[in-house]
Parts: structure tokens; sequence; C-alpha cells
């Protein structure tokens, strides 16, 4: 559209038989360029989607069609690998990552919410103080505190427990989600809030009757992509439970086995990340709004 | 660091002088009321953050091998010297600087490349984009478990059968090469995340300036290279910031894939401090690599985060 546009002025500004051919020259390069660029996206995208449909197509395989050495793609599917999976023990596993995602999520936007309102709608002075306290958390290697975590978790009989995987998770997405609705609430037009207050709403009326309904995409996406990242945490699990944990610790039993046996590693893998992977297809434009922090507008 | 936040307390000084809209100065309660609604997640975040990291400090002083020694004995900062002349220690610093230099610097090339590639519109990009950010949002260590046996294996992985169709040397990835076995996995699951600020950023591109660059006369390169670059750079700065941040904690695919190996060739410095703590049970010398690795960190960190305060800079003029 705007190529034809711009197209158009430069025959009107120069004019002629000769620029006129060369605009003929122009766009036909330009249509080979357009394709180069789509089988370039279909490519790198296929490219990159090639593993995961692979490891579907495997999940559908018997143990020894997947372990021909060349690649099968035509079989009898079977269902064998997702029925075992749920009947590995993937419960209680599946039951503790729910509780933890939800509750620790739960919780980070609640504790979030308010704290983005007091960084930026009513502020405090120099908030960005408290921003940079709070993203600078992120950057500390997490082993260097994990002993002190393991020694008090031991102390107060907490290891193996839902409760500090519930802690940890919070500490880690906490001020991931302050960063994220802090952004969304700074989008939130001023005169909206100062008109409220002239007609004599306190803080707490404006901030739940017209910054919280505002806010529902802002704080979906932030809740979403701390549920993926609560969902998938593998290092906490590892390090403070064992027996009583979430599901990558569940798929980690597979490796103890000392032989994989790749089809029944590709349907728990299946099983175990498509509640992710569908909520990620779902909600990846708001994402891209959620990964940016608010940092670059 | 200071210096910036020095400058930008003064600008703010300055604005409040000048501006006759500005706010008067609050009341020491006032101050307490604004404040009260962050301090739950301050309080929080501070005692989940600073009290390990005081006892992190203690402990490194202290000799702590929980198989022999039962009780820590302050010892003089022993701990120190030992993780400052350990070749091992040294050694996963390298691989972290690798691992995490490596990975960052190939998902930016591919992900703006692929940000390039699906800015223009073609039948399908939203279903090529929807394949091409999957792999970040898959389980990593599912994700980890199947590469590891059906992608890396000589004989019976993808990359054997794709070497054997076109004729080349089987390559055992794990033991030959499993550094880059171990970035090909991480650019795999951190191209996505790449992509996706890459094209918010292009698609965020000032287009009158483009077409005025056209109408100059300038081509693609030149547009690309003085136009949508610069316009680009705080997305590219930020997304090898966040890049950075993650790829430094690296743990379940080196868990998982290699196990720090062979001959700790793969160990990073996250990896190693787990080695040393819940392996050897060396509590004491486990925490003077933590805080060795958080000052290094630091160290690495410091001129990206003077990058992040100008991203922060440029947030509070628009």
């Amino acid at each position: 559209m705007t190529g034809q546009l711009t197209e158009t002025r430069v025959i009107v500004t120069k004019g002629g038989k000769h620029t006129r051919l060369a605009q003929a020259r122009t766009s036909k390069r330009k249509r080979w360029v357009s394709v180069g660029m789509a089988t370039g996206a279909w490519v790198s995208s296929m490219l990159l989607f090639i593993p995961i449909a692979y490891m579907v197509l495997k999940s559908f395989q018997t143990e020894q069609v997947a372990a021909n050495a060349t690649p099968q793609l035509f079989f009898v599917p079977t269902l064998e690998h997702y029925v075992e999976a749920f009947e590995s023990g993937i419960w209680p596993y599946a039951i503790n990552s729910f509780v933890v995602v939800i509750v620790s999520t739960f919780v980070v936007i609640a504790l979030a919410l308010p704290a983005a309102w007091a960084l930026s709608v009513r502020a405090i002075q120099n908030p960005q103080d408290s921003l940079f306290f709070f993203i600078s958390t992120k950057m500390m290697p997490i082993a260097a505190g994990i002993i002190p975590v393991y020694v008090i978790a031991s102390q107060l009989g907490l290891l193996n427990s839902v409760t500090i995987l519930i802690i940890m998770h919070l500490g880690m997405n906490l001020p991931l989600g302050i960063w994220m609705l802090r952004s969304f609430m700074q989008e939130i037009p001023h005169e909206i809030l100062e008109a409220a207050a002239v007609d004599g709403a306190s803080s707490w009326r404006v901030g739940w009757s017209i910054v919280l309904p505002l806010m529902r995409p802002g704080i979906a996406s932030t809740a979403l992509l701390c549920a993926v990242f609560s969902w998938n945490e593998y290092f906490y699990a590892a390090n403070l439970t064992t027996t009583n944990s979430t599901l990558p610790l569940f798929m980690q039993k597979f490796l103890s086995f000392g032989e994989l046996y790749t089809a029944q590693v590709a349907a728990v893998a299946v099983v175990v990340s498509i509640p992710v992977v569908i909520a990620g297809w779902i909600a990846q434009k708001s994402l891209v709004r959620g990964l940016l922090f608010g940092a670059v507008k | 660091m200071s210096q910036t936040a020095l400058a930008s307390t003064d600008e703010v000084t300055e604005v409040v002088a000048i501006d006759p809209t500005a706010p008067p100065p609050m009341s020491r309660a006032e101050k307490w009321r604004r404040r009260g609604p962050l301090l739950p997640a301050l309080v929080f975040t501070l005692l989940l953050t600073q009290i390990p990291f005081l006892m992190t400090i203690i402990f490194s002083f202290s000799r702590w091998r929980l198989l022999t020694d039962g009780e820590a004995q302050f010892n003089w900062g022993a701990n120190y010297v030992n993780v400052v002349t350990d070749g091992t220690f040294w050694r996963s610093v390298i691989n972290t600087v690798v691992m995490t230099g490596g990975t960052t610097i190939a998902c930016l090339l591919i992900g703006l490349l692929m940000a390039i590639f699906l800015n223009h519109a073609f039948p399908g990009r939203g279903f090529a984009r929807t394949l091409a950010i999957t792999p970040f949002f898959v389980m990593p260590v599912a994700a980890t478990l199947f590469w590891k046996s059906a992608m890396f294996d000589p004989s019976f992985g993808l990359f054997g059968f794709i070497a054997r169709s076109l004729g080349l040397p089987q390559v055992a990835w794990l033991s030959e090469y499993p550094m880059a076995a171990l970035i090909i996995l991480l650019t795999w699951r951190f191209v996505p995340f790449a992509l996706l600020i890459l094209i918010a950023g292009l698609q965020s591109a000032p287009q009158d300036q483009l077409e005025a660059a056209q109408v100059d006369g300038a081509n693609v390169f030149l547009r690309f290279r003085h136009v949508t670059l610069p316009h680009l750079r705080p997305f590219i700065e930020l997304a090898a910031l966040l890049l950075a941040m993650n790829l430094i904690q690296t743990f379940g695919e080196i868990a998982l894939l290699t196990a720090g190996g062979p001959a700790y060739a793969t160990t990073n410095i996250t990896y190693y401090i787990y080695l040393t703590a819940f392996q050897s049970f060396d509590f004491g010398f486990a925490s003077a690599l933590g805080v060795v690795s958080l000052i290094l960190t630091i160290a690495l960190i410091l001129p990206m985060l003077r990058l992040l305060s100008g991203i922060f800079k440029t947030e509070g003029r628009a």
C-alpha cells in the first residue's frame, strides 16, 4: 500500500518514460524480494518447529518404531504411551504444579498491583530506586542464594513441600510482575484519574472501579507470563524437593531409568507442555507487550 | 551508575523548581501513605533475597562440609583462596561466558533475520510466527530430554540421520562437542524470545522516515542501516540484557543434557555451585563460589544496567 503511494509520488515529481521503466524494474525486483522474504520466514519457522513436530510424531510410535535409526513418517499410531503417561503416577505432580502455579501467580498479582500503583499512579518519590532494586534481584545468580534457602527450609521443615516452591516462585516472579503491571498502569491516561478525583472519588475508589477494569488485559498477560515461568521452573524444584514436587521433576525421573525411552519421553513431554503451549499461542500478541517489560516505548 | 542516578535526580529538582504546576512538597504522613501499597512487595522481596544473601556471605567464611565436619567453623576466608586458585572454577567462568555470550549472539542474529522475514506481509504469516515461537513455551526439562535422545544421539537422533543422508560423518554431539550441543539447544529455545521483542521493534519503526528515505532514493540496505537499525537499537539491547540475564542462570539443560561433562566441559558457575553444594555437600566452599560469582556477574552486568538506565531516561522524557 505505502509502496504504491511512494511510487506514484516519484513519478509525479520526476515524470518521463525513463523513470517509469525503472519503476517497473524495481517493482519486479520487489516482488522477488517479498517472495524471498516469505520463503525465508517459512523455512526458518519450520526449522524451529521441526523438533516439536518430531516430538509429537514420536509420541504416537511404538518404542520399536521410535528406535529405528531412520525416522519413520508412516506407521500405525498407538496411544499406549499416553495411557502410560497418565498411569505412571503423574497426577500428584500435576496437582502440585497446578497448586504452585495458581497460588504463586495469584499472590504475585495481589502484591504487585498495589506496588505498581505506588510506583506509577500515586507515585512515591524516586520510584526508579525501587524499580532498580526489584530488577536487580533478578540479576543475582539464583545458585548464590540456594544454600541458605535450603538450610532455612530444612529448619522450618519445608523441604520437599509445595509451600517452599510457592515462596521461591513468588520471589522469582514478583519483580517481573511489578515491572509489567507498572508499565500497563502508566498507559492509563492521567485525565481519567484526575477527573474522578475531582468528582470526589477516594483513591481506593479510583483504584477499584477505574484502574482495575482498565488493567484487565495487563493483569491477564502478566499473570500468564508468571504462570509460564512457574510451570516450567526446574532449579528450585530440583534442589528443594524430591518426591513431593512438580511436573519438571516428574519428567526428570525418565533420565534415571538409565536409558531413555524416546517415545515414552515424547508422550509425557507433549502432555506436560500442552497447557503452556496453548496459552502461549493464544496470548502471543499481549506477551510481546509483556516481554518488553514496558521498558521501551 | 551513581552518576547517572545523580544526574536524573538533579533534573527532577530543576523541573520542580521551574514547573509551576508541580505538586507541593509532600508531608511526612502523605509520603508514608504513598509508600504503603509498595511495602508488602518490598518487604517480601527484601526478606527473600537479602537474608539468604547475607547468610551466604557468613557461610562463605566457614569450613562446613556436611558429610565430614558436622558443625560450621570459621576459617578466615580459606574458601576464597580455594575458589580463586581452583582451576575448575575458572573453567566454569569461561564456560559461562562462552555459553551465555554464544547463545545471546546467535539468538540476536537469527532472531533479527527472522524478524525481518516475518515483518513482511505474506499469506499465513500469523501461522508461521506461531510455529516459530512455540519452542519457548515447551517445558525446558521435557524438551531437553527429547533432544538428548531423539536429536543429538549419533545413531538414533535426527542430526545423525541427516548427517548420514548427506554422506557426512556422524557426530556424537554430547561427547565430542558438548558445548556446541548446549548452545544449539539453548539457541533453539531462546530465538523465539529474541524474535518476539525484535518483531515488536520492527513494527514500531517510523514509517514516515522510511518513506522519506525511499523518496530520497535510499535503497533497502541504506534504509535499514540508517533508519531501522537506530530505531531498533534499544530493542536489541533490551533483548540482549534479558537473554543474558536468563542464560547466565542456565541449569536444567546442563543437568539433563550433559551433567556438566564430559570433564567439566559444560559446567557453568550455577552448575558448579550446585555440584559443590549438593553433590559434595561442601557448603562453605559453595557459598564462597556464590559470592565470587555474584561479584563477577555484577561486573559483567553493570555495563548492561547502565544501558537499562538509558532506557529509563528515554521513557522519562517521552
